[in-house]
């Protein structure tokens, strides 16, 4: 199961939105292959009558009051924008020219 | 170095409380400190030395107004860059954060503001908290005061160091597989995570949303509970925040006893894994307990050996989920390929140049593991374990009132040792990690020096979940046991740092 291609690092980064480069997905492949070959072993308690957890202390139905508490100004939001035109971000074209 | 900088934080406040000493001579003394040591040292992202002097002109103000002022008011205090601050940037350790002030003040630092604390600036820290060791900084490594060949723990290399070397009395850290309480054991300081949930996470930037916790890091446990009883309580903005009241963690310092308290030795957290010297302290301090008092016994948690495996596993796939917001549309860098693209092209490439090695690789083994037939296997099955470790520990809570290991398996190895190895990095946290994953309240102190290299070596206690006064009790008893039989607090023994009078590389 551990086996890991240099083409699913290539496709894992793109998922992730990483640029990678090819010496980098090089360099990756094998040290993920080595990583999931050494937690590849929580399936070896991991049996069927255990209940997964995904919080450490259980809390249920965090509510707050529905009324307007204190918000960011527009400038505020928009202070560390790389780019905005002052009331929104600016970002480059979401489409490419193929789609 | 001035006197004032070699005083604990509940000395400092007696004095300014007393009048003795106003806080901008306790914020100007640390401001001197950091400025002949820090250079080395490197401890520190950032320092303004205006606002310091600013804030603690305002605390002198208010005092001599006649204010009621909270316990550590005036104290200067280190704020890890992982929480964000307004009127300093916070970069998380990240080239992909470079120069970001944020609209608000971190929770935690907020609440050390209005308890008139003073931050003297932010520090150094692997990237996104990602390493045992502040050598995944974007912004290069803080040096170990101990040994300035050495690493001085990671991801909060920076806190720990500050406080080491007398550059803070105080300092916040953030731990999600034991970022407090391994530095703390590499610097021969005191390192806490709460439990889960006490804290607020509000503002803390975040690695593993199920596992961060925010703490405090110091030179005495006394001083430790000082801070948390400052930032301990319920957060609104934080949904994960416990809604309860705390008792104080000081007054179970001050009150340590260990009379009948029954003490739980992990048996998988004591082999051949560990070094000898880090075994032998372990040892005499488990004795020295034993023979104040405090009754030793064996317990199993057979299912801890697989909190690493279960570890690098939930901790990537949330940190993947989490990082997904560096997409430089908001804020941060912003990279265009060459030619221009697509904002997806954009995000891209901005993800590339921004984060460094060890969060690339986290983000896509995160990626992995959450990924369509895969998630079952892999996140699904971390998941099974955490439920295991967590009834490790509550059978072992039925029968003693804390659990002991030693904090980390060696004591600081050289910079650069492990770097290429990540796997080997990774073991560092074995000891520590079980505490995220259940969410319970662990403390590192110092212990003593191993004998084959003379660096320090702590030893960690856990607590039941919400039960993190039992830490302060244990560890305030055993460190005064300790200081008696040194003569003095172990940082004493550290070799004095070269002092220099000018600047050092930022």
């Amino acid at each position: 199961m551990s086996e890991i291609s240099a083409e699913q690092v290539a496709h894992l980064a793109n998922l992730a939105r990483i640029a990678l480069t090819e010496d980098e997905i090089q360099h990756l492949t094998a040290e993920l292959g080595q990583i999931m070959q050494a937690v590849e072993q929580v399936s070896q308690v991991a049996t069927a009558d255990v209940v997964p957890t995904s919080h450490p202390i259980p809390l249920t139905n965090v509510f707050r009051e529905d009324v307007v508490g204190e918000t960011l100004t527009q400038q505020q939001a928009l202070a560390n924008a790389p780019e905005s035109d002052g009331s929104r971000f600016i970002v480059s074209a979401i489409l490419g020219e193929e789609q | 170095m001035s006197e004032l900088t070699r005083l604990s934080a509940a000395d400092l406040s007696a004095e300014l409380s007393a009048g003795n000493v106003s806080a901008v001579e306790a914020a100007q003394a640390h401001l001197d400190r950091i400025a002949a040591v820090d250079g080395a040292v490197h401890a520190f992202l950032h320092v303004n030395p205006e606002v310091t002097l600013a804030q603690a002109a305002e605390v002198d103000r208010k005092r001599a107004a006649g204010e009621q002022l909270g316990a550590l008011a005036g104290v200067p205090i280190a704020v890890k860059d992982v929480l964000v601050t307004k009127d300093m940037p916070a970069t998380s350790g990240s080239k992909i954060l470079e120069g970001y002030v944020s609209p608000f003040d971190a929770t935690p630092v907020a609440l050390a503001k209005a308890a008139g604390l003073v931050p003297l600036g932010k520090t150094n820290m692997d990237e996104f908290a990602m390493g045992s060791s502040t050598e995944h900084s974007a912004y290069g490594p803080t040096h170990n005061p101990w040994d300035l060949d050495r690493i001085p723990g990671g991801s909060g290399g920076g806190s720990a160091a500050a406080v080491a070397a007398y550059e803070a009395p105080l300092a916040f850290g953030s731990d999600t597989g034991g970022s407090i309480r391994q530095p703390a054991h590499v610097t021969g300081t005191v390192g806490v995570k709460p439990t889960y949930g006490a804290v607020s996470r509000y503002g803390s930037i975040a690695l593993a949303s199920s596992l961060d916790q925010v703490g405090p890091v110091s030179r005495t446990v006394l001083d430790a509970a000082l801070l948390q009883d400052v930032i301990a309580g319920h957060d609104p903005n934080d949904s994960t925040s416990l809604n309860e009241s705390w008792p104080s963690m000081a007054e179970a310092v001050r009150g340590a006893d260990l009379t009948g308290l029954k003490i739980g030795v992990i048996r998988e957290l004591d082999g051949d894994g560990f070094q000898a010297g880090v075994r032998q302290r372990y040892r005499e301090a488990l004795d020295l307990l034993a023979s104040n008092g405090a009754e030793i016994v064996e317990v199993s948690a057979p299912n801890f050996q697989y909190s690493i495996a279960a570890y690098y596993l939930i901790m990537p796939a949330e940190a993947s989920s989490n990082l997904a917001k560096f997409d430089s549309v908001r804020f941060g860098l912003r990279q265009a390929p060459a030619g221009g693209g697509t904002v997806e092209q954009v995000m891209a490439a901005t993800r590339e140049a921004g984060f460094g090695p060890e969060v690339k690789r986290r983000v896509i083994l995160g990626t992995y593991a959450l990924s369509a037939g895969y998630y079952d296997a892999y996140y699904g099955s971390a998941q099974k374990v955490r439920t295991l470790v967590q009834q490790d520990f509550a059978n072992a809570f039925e029968q003693v009132d804390v659990l002991v290991s030693p904090t980390a398996p060696t004591t600081a190895f050289k910079l650069g040792e492990k770097l290429d190895d990540p796997m080997a990095m990774y073991l560092n946290d074995i000891a520590t990690i079980p505490a995220n994953l259940a969410g319970v309240p662990g403390m590192s102190l110092p212990i003593g020096l191993a004998p084959e290299d003379g660096l320090p070596v702590g030893i960690q206690f856990l607590a039941p979940a919400r039960q993190d006064a039992r830490l302060y009790n244990v560890g305030g008893a055993l460190e005064s046991l300790l200081v008696d039989r040194w003569g003095g607090p172990l940082l004493a023994q550290a070799p004095e740092l070269a002092v220099s009078t000018q600047e050092g590389t930022r």
